[in-house]
């Protein structure tokens, strides 16, 4: 356990360039593929369901979804709305880069984004890892590693 | 400018309210594709209660003087915005086709956000309304023959999936237009914006003597620098049809849809399926606008097309007709062959196999059931 903790003490955090929403913490989803609410995810239960999707199986509900590209397109507009009230949202998109429409639709539903980190995180972060996003001090932190089963 | 309202979905915001605190739109503004064909609602098994809120949705958009056109191919049928024309667009084919051929001024817009344009009569001053974003970022040589729709939607697949970026702004040029002075066709330049802004997230491209702002290769660059160059040949398009498999499962639906077919594409597929039957237990679905699919009436080539044993479907878009999930599994549908790489790219949440392939290919799929290699 005194292992765990240095390491994430060591973990300086990551600075995000761009974000909008309330802090917010939870589970890291990590992807290395971009993301589109309409490409990628059954709406009806939160998860990714595009076949051959780097996440294909994994649930965004309640999840800090960390992926490096906003895919397409404009229909993410209504569509993160859709799932906010749906109750299957994800907590926080934390985006490499990203494009207007996820913006508008994230804030729109009151669900935290961020565009652009100064390292990678795929580096420091791991699916299932806590994090914490933090929009006023653009930061995206590591809390604890995944408690291993 | 053009707000959406497809698939609005759950949610407290209402459209309802807001038009009876009678809020009215200050600027022309069109929709996008619905959900639901209200002519073919019992042939497609779709829920009543959604049809009904869809209904309920056009009678609030018009009472905020929308003009619920239900296209996603306005820009073909409907308003085509002049040089330098700040417009508020959504859907993911309109924005790049005023940006890169009209050398109007869009960012994507989500249907909240241009319905305020659209009442407002204001966009907030950034991304591609300012100069600065709209200068080519990298050079695209292209070397290819491109002598089908798909062929400049894979362009548009090879060149977005190598570049997710919003701001990435590429500059085609190259011998397909240079010594042969080959000029892509509207829907030649639909097809491939839809496939960049689909694959690449991309909201403009410049084009070498073709799109205003790129007269010349400079002009197109606008002080930029290529950040590097990228050839396309014959062998990367045939590479990408390779590159879909059929998974062994039966090739039983065919879709011209995403964009919505222009009348000259229209035309194109009654050509091609006059006097042909599509195969028994497959199903070939086409979707365009009301207004096309009235002159199509008129002229005789959705005749020949319905005729086939295709369903044409009007104002809407196949990959967001509700009830499409249960339609798949219901219709044991598996793979999805188009001729839009758009649609092949974006379809993938319901779970199809999507098969890119040339048009005439696409027709001889679906009355024949074999592929076409």
């Amino acid at each position: 356990m005194k292992a765990v903790a240095k390491a994430v003490r060591a973990v300086r955090p990551i600075r995000v360039k761009r974000a909008f929403g309330a802090v917010v913490e939870g589970e890291a989803l990590v992807s290395t593929e971009g993301f589109s609410p309409r490409y990628d995810l059954d709406r009806w239960s939160g998860l990714i369901s595009r076949p051959g999707h780097a996440l294909e199986g994994h649930n965004i509900k309640d999840k800090i979804l960390i992926t490096p590209s906003a895919k397409g397109g404009i229909a993410a507009g209504w569509a993160f709305y859709d799932i906010q009230h749906k109750g299957i949202a994800p907590k926080a998109f934390v985006f490499g880069v990203t494009n207007p429409v996820m913006v508008q639709g994230a804030v729109f539903a009151g669900i935290t984004i961020t565009e652009g980190w100064s390292r990678s995180p795929y580096d420091h972060i791991r699916t299932g890892d806590l994090v914490r996003v933090d929009p006023k001090n653009k930061t995206l932190t590591l809390v604890s590693r995944k408690k291993s089963a | 400018m053009g707000a959406q309202k497809r698939a609005i979905g759950t949610g407290n915001f209402s459209l309802e309210r807001a038009a009876k605190l009678g809020a009215k739109c200050a600027r022309p503004t069109t929709t996008n594709a619905r959900c639901v064909d209200f002519a073919y609602v019992d042939q497609l098994q779709q829920n009543p209660d959604e049809v009904r809120k869809e209904k309920e949705l056009i009678a609030s958009l018009r009472q905020m003087d929308v003009i619920t056109a239900d296209t996603c191919i306005n820009y073909q049928t409907l308003y085509q915005p002049h040089l330098g024309e700040h417009v508020a667009w959504g859907d993911t084919g309109t924005v790049i086709y005023a940006n890169s051929v009209f050398g109007a001024r869009s960012n994507f817009e989500a249907g909240p956000a241009a319905l305020a344009a659209g009442i407002t009569g204001r966009v907030p001053a950034y991304g591609f309304h300012l100069d600065v974003h709209r200068r080519g970022s990298f050079r695209v040589n292209l070397k290819a023959d491109l002598n089908d729709l798909a062929d400049w939607g894979a362009v548009g697949k090879l060149v977005g999936s190598a570049h997710q970026d919003y701001y990435a702004v590429p500059v085609f040029s190259g011998q397909t237009f240079g010594a042969k002075r080959r000029r892509p066709s509207a829907d030649e330049l639909k097809h491939l914006g839809a496939a960049l802004a689909s694959y690449g997230s991309m909201a403009m491209f410049h084009m070498v003597g073709v799109t205003p702002e790129a007269t010349t290769l400079k002009a197109a660059f606008g002080g930029n620098k290529s950040q590097e160059i990228m050839t396309i040949t014959n062998r990367d398009i045939e590479r990408v049809y390779a590159g879909y498999d059929t998974q062994k499962n039966p090739l039983n639906l065919v879709v011209f849809s995403g964009p919505q077919q222009s009348l000259f594409e229209i035309k194109l597929l009654a050509d091609l399926l006059r006097g042909r039957k599509v195969k028994a237990g497959s199903q070939l679905f086409v979707t365009t606008s009301n207004g096309v699919k009235s002159a199509a009436r008129e002229l005789g080539y959705l005749q020949a097309i319905e005729q086939s044993g295709a369903t044409v479907l009007e104002g809407v878009c196949f990959y967001i007709l509700q009830n499409l999930p249960q339609m798949r599994v219901r219709e044991g549908w598996s793979n999805l062959v188009t001729n839009s790489a758009k649609l092949a790219n974006i379809i993938g949440a319901h779970k199809f196999n999507t098969i890119l392939r040339r048009t005439a290919d696409c027709i001889e799929i679906a009355c024949t059931g074999r592929d076409v290699k």
